[in-house]
């Protein structure tokens, strides 16, 4: 696998920044886009757009196909069932809300519990508060241990008679702890429990196999993955998004409408209401053949390789404390310093034309737990190198030279 | 302004060793103030005489250098000034930090002015400009005696 070369796919890296060449660790916020995914997005636009699904014509029927192709791929990149059990959202966010509105709707009840975990972004945690409201429904959280992993022994401890829903993360986008969701899954199914999976972080950096997985709701950022923004991807499965009832009404998701009443229509658009983020569909048909022509297997193992360097670099560095310490950690290096706030140290690595993220990166409820307001956080990318990481720790050596002054 | 010269001497001097950060005894007002997006946290506590002058202001808070500093620098400021200064004094340093090159108030000295000017190099960063408003914000608040916490995302 050349490094050099898949870089070169990405224009960003062109530009500089400050100066200097940019050395971009925020991939768990958004990833960087090859050009041919934004070469697709200007094709579709300037020979063949149209709306798809509406109109007979030419261009309709083309565009339809085209968004249907990336369906299928999606179905196979994940190794899904069916077709239908894809479905298009704006975005990870989406597709959890999508999840946690109707299953509440239909299935929840006062007392009712749902279980998520310590490590949870805000977007696995805000569209259930709702339900706590509305429903009357209580929400526990699995605790971490001092690695900051959750293990199934956690989440075993957790599950209460009343636990009607288990939704947790794959990847936490700050301790980088990979969960254990195959056993995670099975465990809930013994008890049954439907089970969703958070898989911003695990879906552009691991193998995924739903069938293998047998988890009931999967949750998907394409922007993550070398896609367009603007659009998300629930697997769920096909009994439950034919048990579940629409999210949002519109054009495109019904059967019949009449004066009287209204009848929906079947997979995959009683979930696709009103038009579409179709250029980003169809440009992400082009992130996975990216995906696909690097092999995901070789994705991970050089990002398993660039994790563990990271790690060893920022050790030696006295003066950084990691955030967790996971036996199975993916792509993320969270961290402080003694003495220097992320967001100053943010700042003064970004003049170096080093981007990294500084904050609570959405999980308030981790950082309350560890005591800290704000972390710092590199995480690595397909176009990431052992020379970036370098620089992040030479970076990270200015700023204790600033700070020291 | 560049980067080395946002974190220049006074600004860390300042922000690791903040000034008047401690709660004022028998303070009369206060205020607290907190910017989501960073976590920086400032409660201001004023003490204001029968004259309606600040006899005694400090701060408690947690933060990055810059909301540190701009804290501490600004209950250096503040103290013994008459509550129709503070507000005029607030205005212009929240101008200046917007996009006024200087600022315009007779009240403070030059040399104080510069060292509230070492503050403007947030202007480049505008999702630092806010750690550099908050305790501003919420010292107007604690004057006004309001009782809503001051929250950065609120502002433009
Ligand atoms: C773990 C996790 N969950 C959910 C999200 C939300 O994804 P999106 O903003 O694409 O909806 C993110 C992205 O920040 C994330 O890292």
């Amino acid at each position: 696998m050349n490094i050099d070369n898949i870089k070169k796919q990405f224009p960003i890296f062109n530009n500089k920044v400050h100066n200097n060449d940019l050395v971009y660790l925020d991939s768990a916020n958004s990833s960087q886009k090859p050009q041919v995914v934004v070469d697709r997005i200007y094709d579709f636009y300037t020979k063949e757009f149209s709306n798809v699904g509406r109109s007979v014509h030419y261009l309709a029927v083309a565009a339809t196909n085209l968004y249907e192709n990336t369906r299928s791929m999606m179905q196979k990149y994940i190794n899904a069932k069916d077709p239908n059990e894809i479905v298009f959202t704006k975005g990870a966010t989406e597709a959890i809300n999508l999840v946690a509105n109707t299953f509440g709707q239909k299935f929840l009840e006062e007392g009712d519990e749902i279980l998520l975990t310590e490590l949870e972004h805000h977007s696995n945690y805000v569209p259930w508060h709702y339900l706590r409201k509305l429903k009357g429904i209580k929400i526990n959280f699995a605790e971490i241990n001092n690695d900051g992993e959750i293990t199934i022994e956690s989440i075993e401890k957790s599950i209460t008679p009343k636990t009607k829903m288990i939704a947790i993360t794959h990847l936490s986008n700050v301790t980088g702890a990979i969960l254990p969701i195959k056993e995670i899954t099975s465990l809930a199914h013994s008890k049954n429990i439907p089970i969703l999976i958070d898989g911003c972080q695990g879906a552009p950096h691991l193998k995924l196999d739903m069938q293998d997985i047998d988890c009931d709701f999967y949750a998907i950022s394409c922007h993550k993955m070398y896609g367009p923004t603007g659009l998300g991807v629930l697997y769920a499965k096909k009994k439950w998004l034919e048990a579940l009832p629409p999210y949002q009404g519109g054009g495109g998701m019904i059967r019949e409408v009449k004066k009287e009443g209204i009848s929906f229509g079947d997979l995959p658009n009683k979930y696709e209401a009103g038009t579409m983020a179709t250029a980003q569909v169809i440009a992400f048909g082009e992130s996975i053949k990216f995906l696909n022509q690097i092999g995901i297997e070789n994705i991970e193992k050089h990002e398993s390789e660039l994790t563990k360097y990271g790690e060893e670099v920022l050790r030696k560095n006295n003066s950084v404390k990691l955030v967790g310490n996971p036996k199975n950690k993916g792509s993320v290096l969270s961290f402080t310093l003694d003495g220097i706030h992320a967001h100053d140290i943010a700042t003064i690595l970004d003049e170096d034309g080093v981007a990294i993220r500084a904050g609570h990166h959405c999980c308030q409820i981790l950082h309350d737990k560890l005591g800290l307001t704000a972390t710092a956080r590199a995480s690595l990318g397909v176009y990431n190198t052992k020379e970036d990481l370098d620089k992040l720790n030479e970076s990270i050596n200015n700023c204790k030279k600033i700070f020291d002054r | 302004m560049n980067l080395k010269e946002l974190y220049q001497e006074i600004i860390l001097d300042h922000g690791k060793n903040p000034r008047n950060l401690k709660k004022t005894e028998n303070f009369n007002k206060d205020a607290k103030g907190h910017n989501p997006l960073c976590g920086d946290k400032v409660h201001v506590f004023l003490k204001i005489d029968e004259n309606k002058n600040i006899s005694d202001i400090s701060f408690e808070g947690s933060g990055c250098a810059i909301s540190m500093a701009s804290a501490s620098i600004m209950t250096d400021l503040m103290k013994e000034k008459k509550e129709n200064e503070v507000k005029e004094l607030v205005d212009d340093f929240l101008k200046m930090i917007k996009d006024s090159p200087e600022m315009k108030s007779k009240i403070i000295s030059d040399d104080e002015k510069t060292k509230l000017m070492s503050l403007s190099g947030v202007k480049q960063y505008p999702m630092r400009v806010k750690c550099a408003t908050l305790a501003w914000h919420t010292l107007t608040s604690a004057m006004n005696n309001s009782q809503e916490e001051i929250n950065t995302e609120k502002f433009d």
